[in-house]
């Protein structure tokens, strides 16, 4: 594996989508051709519709995708979270009934972690699980769950023993949502959009083989999960492709695409549009206002010195050096950035920032952003979680007294 | 020259985002030589005297390390680095809290010969300044404190051989002890930026007074100085105009922000260290959340600053066109960081960091001192907004 050189993984990843690209074929045609050659997630085992190539020359291989326009594998969702956990915790027989499928796009996958009463704590879940006889019996809520409206199977971390202590009491399976026990209902959102749903577990049932991992080991798997979504919230963007992008494939593609991308069209707002302040403030006027200017240039300030934070991460990173705190503290930042976006945008929109869709300036993205931005402090780990973990692992502080030790059943729980 | 040559020029000529393992070294061995000569009981020691600095100590880091001269030519006896190896310095000077005549030398003094002279006049002057054996400074702010040069009135008139200084210059950083004054001057019956020159001038010649300001920060000293008639030749050429004045006053700029970020960064390991140890309600009081929320905001705080020190001073480094907008947001960052930090500093230590015996309040007055030195955050914003073209 690892003493194939880049050349040859070159010569041979041009050759295969010489002979067997075509933008005319459907997406699951060639999706499947993907999976079966190895060559759409080369990274992977190859026993496990991969070739076992260390990420460098992953890159080189998604290179030479990009280079003809050849389509990926699927990848959009947490599918690819789903794929990372089975890779490592799943049975045989899990990783040969669901990983094909993830790669051609033929099953949509979810995540069931967060509950009503369990949101920081997310080791906190009650949603139960009791084994009768060749299947465990599910009961519960969950809440902020991506897709599931669509999706096939779900990811789920629930309770299956009460007098274990909080973390040692859960397990991990794989759920198939087409199944009457389950109830997915769209969770509307303060600014109006539904992105997310919340899921009613009604004696739904899971066969006794979809258990990942062992009975009470669920949050270590979970772990896993966890850990492949900040990873994938840094990796590497898709490289843009070369060439027109005609064909039957690309259409089929592009329809995936905005099936998957619907829900989160307010994510640019959500983040608080610092791009827009400058000709915001010129095209109003507000920046002849010199209190107006000292507001946006202490936000600009700051944005800045999140973007250059996050690139210095970034080359320590690449130099190999041990990780400062800097790159602990994006998060953080970001929130701080979008907050004093929408503190800003209102500053320079005055009382127009009484309306809100048509009537409002720039057809509606400014009330958009007023009313997205107290998302970003909350979602993946609020603020005062994020401080915690500052405080904890990178300033090495004391923890807090835990009062959730002992039997599960024991603890105080919303 | 063959393509990797090239594309490795072309990385120099791009902003860096991380130091160089030899500029890490170089840091190493500045963190060293002061935590050897400059513990807080020197620091107290020198805060309390007239000259404010150690000459032997001052002669060491010149002879030995180089420091006055790191970013000066070796062609006029400097060691040929350039502002960020300056910025690593101060970032040092400013954690240790060194009492020495380094910005005023290296930093205001250098910089403004290294913008305006002619090479006969760097090759006069600038030896003695890289070799530590002179101690220079700039004068630019008068007694109203303003520091936009347009508001300049020392006035220097042609006389026989040069120039005839007079007016009052105040805020002049160690200008006490300097034995060469660059001052900032303008030609009789201009105004705004119009007519604006640096002029040298022995600190000890006829018609110059000086006279040390009584200031809160004991650590940077400050002088008042009258000149009435004093002689003074012109630095470079009067058709240089403003724009060295300002490009020196950038840069320094950009050095005050990397000293600020050094000092934020002693006062948050200090709010760290007392906050694990200290015992209240039976628990260290970095285990409560208000504490330790603090703390990350902290930490937070000076990356931040830490972030926009450093690209301020690489961004000049590659001459990009937007550096002097840096300058400017740099030191607005960091001086709010810096007097936060220190503020934040003392509330962790409660009522011991609010004592003359604990070291805390020497970081805050030189917070308090940098802040308004080299003009507020609010006056930086508004450069920033207007060197942005808003």
């Amino acid at each position: 594996m690892s003493n194939v050189s880049e050349a040859e993984v070159r010569a041979e990843v041009r050759e295969w989508l010489a002979a067997n690209w075509d933008p005319e074929m459907s997406l699951l045609e060639w999706r499947s051709k993907l999976a079966d050659s190895g060559w759409g997630m080369p990274q992977w085992p190859k026993e496990w519709y991969g070739r076992g190539l260390p990420h460098a020359l992953a890159r080189v291989v998604e290179e030479e995708f990009a280079n003809v326009g050849a389509v990926r594998a699927a990848s959009s969702g947490v599918r690819l979270l789903a794929a990372a956990t089975l890779l490592e915790h799943g049975s045989e027989e899990q990783k040969k009934k669901f990983l094909r499928r993830i790669l051609t796009g033929e099953d949509t996958w979810c995540q069931f972690f967060s509950e009503p009463g369990s949101g920081s704590d997310l080791a906190g879940a009650t949603t139960r699980a009791d084994l009768k006889g060749d299947f465990w019996i599910v009961n519960g809520q969950k809440v902020w769950t991506t897709s599931a409206h669509h999706a096939d199977h779900g990811l789920l971390l629930a309770r299956t023993d009460w007098d274990a202590p909080k973390h040692e009491g859960l397990s991990y399976f794989v759920i198939n949502l087409k199944q009457p026990g389950v109830d997915v209902q769209p969770l509307k959102q303060m600014n109006g959009h539904a992105s997310f749903n919340q899921v009613f577990f009604t004696d739904a049932k899971v066969p006794k083989e979809n258990l990942v991992g062992r009975v009470g080991e669920g949050w270590k798997v979970a772990i896993t999960t966890l850990a492949h979504e900040r990873r994938g919230v840094e990796a590497m963007s898709a490289l843009p492709r070369s060439g027109s992008p005609k064909g039957r494939i690309y259409l089929e593609e592009r329809a995936e695409t905005q099936k998957a991308n619907q829900p989160y069209t307010w994510y640019p707002q959500r983040a608080g549009r610092v791009d827009l302040i400058i000709d915001r403030a010129k095209e109003t006027g507000a920046n002849k206002d010199p209190y107006v200017r000292q507001e946006i240039a202490r936000l600009m300030t700051l944005a800045k010195c999140a973007e250059w934070t996050a690139r210095r991460a970034r080359a320590a990173q690449q130099q190999g050096r041990p990780q400062g705190p800097e790159g602990s503290l994006g998060k953080l930042a970001a929130s701080h950035v979008a907050r004093g976006c929408a503190r800003v945008h209102t500053l320079i929109t005055g009382t127009d920032a009484m309306l809100t869709g048509r009537e409002s300036p720039r057809e509606g993205i400014i009330a958009e952003i007023l009313v997205s931005v107290p998302a970003v402090s909350i979602a993946g780990g609020t603020d005062e979680i994020q401080r915690n973990i500052i405080a904890e692992r990178v300033l090495d502080l004391p923890k807090e007294p835990r009062f959730d030790t002992g039997p599960f059943r024991n603890v105080r729980k919303n | 020259m063959n393509t990797s040559e090239e594309s490795k020029v072309e990385a120099r000529r791009r902003v860096q985002f991380a130091f160089t393992d030899e500029q890490e070294q170089f840091r190493s061995a500045i963190r060293r030589f002061l935590s050897d000569r400059s513990p807080t009981t020197e620091v107290r020691r020198l805060m309390a005297t007239d000259e404010g600095y150690d000459p032997a100590v001052w002669r060491q880091m010149s002879e030995e390390l180089a420091l006055p001269g790191i970013h000066v030519p070796e062609q006029y006896g400097g060691a040929g680095f350039g502002i960020v190896e300056l910025c690593i310095v101060t970032e040092e000077l400013g954690r240790a809290l060194l009492c020495a005549p380094y910005f005023s030398t290296a930093v205001l003094a250098a910089n403004a010969i290294l913008s305006a002279a002619t090479d006969a006049q760097k090759s006069a002057l600038l030896p003695a300044i890289a070799n530590g054996t002179r101690v220079a400074t700039l004068a630019v702010t008068e007694s109203d404190g303003n520091w936009d040069p347009a508001g300049i009135k020392v006035v220097a008139t042609p006389d026989s051989d040069g120039y005839c200084l007079d007016g009052v210059k105040s805020f002049v950083v160690d200008g006490h002890v300097a034995d060469l004054l660059i001052v900032a001057a303008r030609a009789p019956k201009t105004t705004g930026l119009a007519g604006l020159a640096l002029f040298t001038i022995d600190a000890n010649a006829a018609g110059v007074e000086r006279r040390l300001l009584e200031s809160m920060d004991p650590t940077r000293k400050i002088a008042r100085i009258d000149f009435r008639g004093a002689h003074a030749q012109v630095l470079g050429s009067l058709d240089n105009g403003a724009e060295p004045i300002l490009r020196t006053l950038d840069r320094a700029a950009i050095a005050l922000a990397n000293e600020m970020v050094g000092g934020a960064q002693t006062l948050l390991d200090s709010a760290v260290s007392y906050a694990k140890l200290r015992v209240q309600f039976g628990r260290a009081i970095g285990s409560f959340q208000a504490i330790k929320h603090k703390l990350a905001d902290m930490l937070l705080d000076v990356e931040l600053a830490k972030s926009a020190a450093y690209y301020a001073a690489q961004a000049s480094a590659v001459d990009d066109p937007e550096w002097p907008a840096f300058a400017s947001l740099a030191k607005a960052a960091a001086s709010e960081t810096y007097l936060h930090t220190a503020a934040e500093c003392i509330q962790i230590h409660g009522g011991i960091g609010f004592t003359w015996d604990n070291d805390t309040h020497l970081w805050f007055k030189r917070a308090k001192s940098s802040e308004v030195f080299l003009g507020q955050p609010s006056y930086h914003r508004e450069l920033l907004m207007q060197r942005w073209g808003v």
